[in-house]
Order: C-alpha cells, then sequence, then structure tokens
C-alpha cells in the first residue's frame, strides 16, 4: 500500500472518486430506476459549480465574501425575467446573464474591495442582501413568491434539449469541468501567481509594482460569470427562480462547502459539496429538525480540521503533519 | 397632517434606531476588543424575544420578563462563548464567520423545537399601551417612546462604563493593544467573557422590547442582525459612538425612505413612475447609503484607521 502515502496518489484517487460519482449518477439512476437522482445530482452540480468560482476568490484570493449567491440569482433571473417576456433563446440569456453578472461584479467589487477584513464580509453579505430586497420588492416579476418558468432555455437546434433530463445532466457536468479547467489553468497562469501572491502578502506584491486592486477585482468579476452560469442552469434545472436562491443563509453553505472540500484545492468545492449533500441527506434521515445536527458539526469542522478534507489527505499514516 | 405624518415618522425612526443601537453596541464591542466577528448575535436577539416573551406570557409582568430574561440569555451567551466562541479569537475571521454561522442554524432549529409553534405574538404591557399627545394633535405610542428611552439610557450606561469605569478602561486598552493588556497581567479571559456577556444582554434585551411590536419568530435574528452590520460597518467597527450616530442615521433614513419617498420622487418624475419605483429603491436606500459612506472613508465614519 506503499502508493497510497503519496499525497498526489490521495488527491487523484478522491479526484477519480469525486468525478466518477458525477460522470456515473444518471447511469446509476437509470439502473436503479431512480430518476429523481439525475436532478439531484444536477442541483449538486451547479452547487459545485458556484464553489468553484466562490474558491477562485475565496480560497486563493483570501477575499472572504459573504454574498457569493447574489451571482447565482442573477443567472437564475436572467433566464427567467427573458422567460417572462417569452424569450427562450438560450445564447441571448447566457450573453445577458454574464454581461450584467460582470457589470454587478465590477461595481460592487469597486466598492468592497476598497476595504479589508470584517468590513469586506460585511459589505458584500450587505450588498447581496440589497438585491435581494429588490427582488423581493419588484412585485412584476413574483416578489418573494418567484417567477415560474414555463419553458427551458432553447439552443436553437434538434440535437440538444433541455427539456431531456440526461442530456441537461452532461451539458451541466461538461460546464462543471470547464470551470474545474478553467481554474486549474488560472490558477497556474501569471495572474493567478499574482492573485495568490496578494493574498499572502499584499504590500509585497505592491511593491513590486502590480495594482493589487486590479487583480483582485478581475478575480472578482471572473467569479462572478462563472458563479451566473451556474445559476442560468439552475433556472433550467429548477424552471423557477425566486429571491431565496439569493438569500444569505445560501452564501454561507457555499462558503462552507469550499472550506469543507479544502479551501485553495481545486477539486475541493465539488468535494465540499458532495460531502455536504451527502451529511444534509444522512442528517435529515435522523430527524426533521437536521440542523440540530448540522450546525454543531459545522462548528466541529471549522474547530478540528481548517484546511478541510483536502487538509485531512495530507496527513501521513503515522499521525505526523 | 402631512406635517403630523412626518413627525410621527420620524419618532418612529428614531425607535428603529434606538432598537439597532441595542443591537450594534454589542457586535461593536465584542468586535473591537476580541477581533471576533459574531454573526450569531442576531440569535441572542431571537432568544431574547422568545426567552422573554414566554416569561411575559407565563407570569403577566414584562419587568419581571426583562429581569429574568436578560440574565438568562446573557447567561447562554456566556456558556456559547466559553464552548465554541473562545477557542476562535486567535483564529481566521472566515473562521469565525462559519462558526458563528453554525451557532445561527442550530439555535434557529432549537427556537423551532422549543416553541413549536409558528412563532409568539405577544401583547403590549397594560400600563404601556396608551398613547400620549405630542405636538400638531399627534397621538403617540407610550411604548414606543419608552423604547427610545431605554435606546438613551443604554447609550449613557455605555458611555459612563466605557469612558469612566475601570472596566472600560480595560476594554479600551483592549481595543486598542490586546497583547499589551495580557502583559501587563489583566485576566483577559474573564473580560473578553464579561464583554461578551454585556453584548449579549444588550441584544437580548433588543429582542425582549421588540417582541410585543413584531413578535418572536425563528429566524428574526438574520433579518435584524444584517442591517446591525450595516450599522456598525457606517459607525466604524469597534466604535460605541459611532454605532449610535450610525444607528440613528439608519434608522431615520429607512423609515422616512419607506414612507415618503413617493412623494420625493414625484418632484422628479411622474407620479405612477414614482409610486411604482418608491417600494424597490426604498428597500435599497440604508445600502446605498453604506456604499456612499464608504466611498469616501471605507474605515466608516467613525472607525479606526489601523483595522
Amino acid at each position: 500500500m506503499r502508493v497510497l502515502n503519496s499525497l498526489q496518489n490521495r488527491r487523484t484517487i478522491l479526484a477519480i472518486l469525486v468525478i466518477g460519482t458525477c460522470a456515473l449518477a444518471p447511469i446509476a439512476a437509470g439502473i436503479l430506476d431512480q430518476p429523481y437522482y439525475i436532478n439531484l445530482f444536477s442541483r449538486l452540480m451547479i452547487w459545485a459549480i458556484a464553489a468553484i468560482s466562490l474558491n477562485l476568490i475565496l480560497g486563493y484570493g483570501g477575499m472572504i465574501s459573504f454574498g457569493h449567491s447574489l451571482y447565482l440569482g442573477i443567472g437564475a433571473y436572467t433566464v427567467g425575467i427573458f422567460a417572462y417576456y417569452d424569450i427562450y433563446n438560450f445564447y441571448l440569456q447566457l450573453v445577458t446573464a454574464v454581461a450584467v453578472a460582470a457589470f454587478i461584479a465590477l461595481i460592487f467589487g469597486g466598492i468592497s474591495l476598497r476595504t479589508r477584513g470584517v468590513y469586506f464580509i460585511m459589505i458584500t453579505m450587505a450588498l447581496t442582501q440589497m438585491v435581494y430586497f429588490l427582488s423581493i420588492s419588484i412585485e412584476e416579476y413574483g416578489s418573494d413568491d418567484g417567477l415560474i418558468i414555463y419553458d427551458r432555455s432553447d439552443f436553437g437546434t434538434d440535437l440538444i434539449s433541455m427539456d431531456n433530463p440526461v442530456q441537461r445532466y452532461y451539458l451541466i457536468f461538461l460546464v462543471m469541468i470547464a470551470c474545474l479547467y478553467f481554474s486549474h489553468r488560472l490558477i497556474r497562469s501569471r495572474f493567478g501567481y499574482v492573485i495568490r501572491g496578494t493574498k499572502s502578502n499584499e504590500t509585497r506584491m505592491e511593491v513590486l509594482g502590480y495594482s493589487t486592486f486590479r487583480y483582485r477585482l478581475v478575480c472578482f468579476i471572473l467569479a462572478g460569470v462563472m458563479c451566473a452560469l451556474g445559476g442560468v442552469l439552475s433556472a433550467n434545472v429548477e424552471k423557477f427562480v425566486s429571491p431565496d436562491i439569493m438569500h444569505w443563509t445560501r452564501s454561507g453553505e457555499l462558503i462552507f462547502m469550499v472550506v469543507l472540500g479544502g479551501m485553495a484545492s481545486i477539486l475541493g468545492p465539488v468535494t465540499g459539496a458532495l460531502v455536504f449533500w451527502l451529511l444534509s441527506e444522512f442528517f435529515s434521515r435522523i430527524t426533521e429538525h437536521w440542523h440540530l445536527i448540522f450546525g454543531p458539526f459545522l462548528i466541529l469542522v471549522v474547530l478540528l480540521s481548517p484546511r478541510g478534507i483536502d487538509g485531512l489527505l495530507s496527513i501521513k499514516r503515522s499521525g505526523n503533519e | 397632517m402631512e406635517w403630523a405624518l412626518l413627525i410621527e415618522q420620524t419618532l418612529n425612526g428614531i425607535q428603529f434606531g434606538m432598537l439597532l443601537f441595542l443591537l450594534a453596541a454589542g457586535l461593536t464591542l465584542t468586535f473591537g476588543i476580541m477581533d471576533l466577528v459574531n454573526l450569531a448575535h442576531g440569535s441572542m436577539y431571537m432568544l431574547g424575544a422568545f426567552v422573554g416573551a414566554t416569561i411575559f406570557l407565563w407570569s403577566g409582568s414584562f419587568i419581571l420578563a426583562i429581569l429574568l430574561a436578560v440574565p438568562l440569555v446573557a447567561g447562554i451567551g456566556i456558556l456559547v462563548e466559553i464552548s465554541t466562541l473562545r477557542t476562535l479569537y486567535q483564529r481566521h475571521h472566515l473562521d469565525q464567520v462559519l462558526a458563528t454561522f453554525g451557532l445561527i442554524l442550530f439555535f434557529n432549529e432549537l427556537v423551532q423545537v422549543v416553541w413549536p409553534l409558528d412563532g409568539l405574538s405577544v401583547p403590549f404591557p397594560d400600563y404601556l399601551n396608551f398613547t400620549v399627545p405630542l405636538l400638531l394633535g399627534i397621538e403617540y405610542s407610550v411604548y414606543r417612546l419608552m423604547i427610545i428611552g431605554a435606546g438613551i439610557v443604554v447609550a449613557i450606561g455605555m458611555y459612563i462604563l466605557v469612558a469612566k469605569t475601570r472596566l472600560g478602561m480595560l476594554i479600551r486598552a483592549g481595543a486598542a493593544d490586546r497583547t499589551m493588556i495580557y502583559a501587563l497581567g489583566t485576566n483577559i479571559r474573564l473580560l473578553f467573557t464579561l464583554v461578551f456577556g454585556l453584548g449579549t444582554a444588550l441584544g437580548a434585551l433588543a429582542g425582549i422590547l421588540m417582541a410585543p411590536i413584531l413578535g418572536a419568530n425563528s429566524g428574526m435574528g438574520e433579518q435584524i442582525i444584517i442591517i446591525a452590520f450595516v450599522v456598525i460597518v457606517i459607525g466604524g467597527i469597534g466604535s460605541v459612538r459611532g454605532s449610535l450616530i450610525a444607528a440613528l442615521i439608519t434608522g431615520l433614513i429607512d423609515t422616512l425612505g419607506r414612507s415618503f419617498l413617493d412623494v420625493l420622487l414625484a418632484f422628479f418624475i411622474p407620479v405612477n413612475a414614482a409610486e411604482a419605483a418608491a417600494p424597490a429603491i426604498s428597500s435599497m436606500l440604508i445600502y446605498i447609503f453604506m456604499t456612499c459612506v464608504l466611498f469616501f472613508k471605507p474605515q466608516g465614519l467613525f472607525g479606526s484607521q489601523t483595522r
């Protein structure tokens, strides 16, 4: 079992397990005759996409955004509002969602990145809360009852349809893989090194001549746009969007997924999303009031294993770090 | 008539501001001295409302409810501090945010288990349930005036505590340099626990006072705690004076915005458009105000430059 002792190998095994589970879920659902699992895993991968995007700013950039669910909301509401006016063209929806998310992230990032530490946490939270209340106060788009989307996005071709659960599933799967690949490349690029350098020592990066504000802002926008993709997909899975998608607890859950999987590890957010779902499923079988167990569990994870599952992998068998 | 409404809404705004101050004072103290981001402060407000309401409904005495519920909830807060939060002081803000998020989930669910109905509705205490005439024939609720009074008393008390007492001296010293007062021999653990208990007591008091107006519901803490965050960000984290001023401004902007924004907007755009846009804009007003303040002063109105 010498192979298992190397960290790299353990990471590879975990990656194969996690990605393999996602890749094979519809087949397993078919064999078990449980089509319900397809949508469940679709949802899970959308969380994963949001968590991957959050990991870019939180894990690599050290920016603790407590308002990331906003961008899920932007993506989902773009599809919802277009659908409200009977426009189902996928490409139009996608481009608009990306543009709106980028614009909002530019403005909100520009405001919040002027601040540091606790201020940043609270401002990102407050700005998301602002949009949440805005979405509640607009009666035209359903206020807190939300919008029902009567038709899913249309690709303008017969080759692929959002209405086919399996095709939709693999489309989400591909987007997730693309997001993983993108963040993998981004983190290893010059840009990624600057972002990581800014996290560990901002002053030094400034001295080296980098405008850290601009790098952070671009990273913030990229994360927002990626998360909005998740929102677009979410609206297509649920055929429904409501302000709840932007609720601040959703942002907290996303942070927990990132931390649980292991911050600043590429695959961490996906592992985190998967384990998060397994846990919530497991705890809610024990009692209807599963938050009673889940809350203290979350605290224990923070206290005992702040580096998450990825951190656990790097502990040697002998028990020493 | 319009003037009477304006005065009444101004008083409502001040009352809301005082409530926010009660919450923000505790938050800003725990942050200023312990460097702890405590999202679960709203849970203590919620517990205050539930415990206070239960004692009030059971005994019929509102004063007894306050006298019993405030120390009870402060005790729960101290237990939480000793069991969980104490180990978090030296940790990263992210860990604090997540762990206190876990506390919120726990307490929200706990309240639903202990009080299984859909929240509690609480009557006004009889002796405060009347109105007094003010200027221009306005009748104003004595209960709301009492909340304003309570806020003023707490503000004065906090000033005396922080500026004039030995404990206050330690609080100020701790906020300026934690390591130094530890090195000088202060029992810093005890100090932190005391300050946390004090903050919790203020939050619980706010909860009881609001229970007759809003009732007690699971999740009531978060709605208001995010606004309390806005308040301490505007006021400058760690500054009690800043949180008082910011709380009053925020309370007034929110309340007056909700009542008069449509009238104000109608000067600039057509009346129908103004009436349609006003609710949406007024729900965002305080956040817009926060953004404006931070744009010019990223550390808030009274924040120190070091943090």
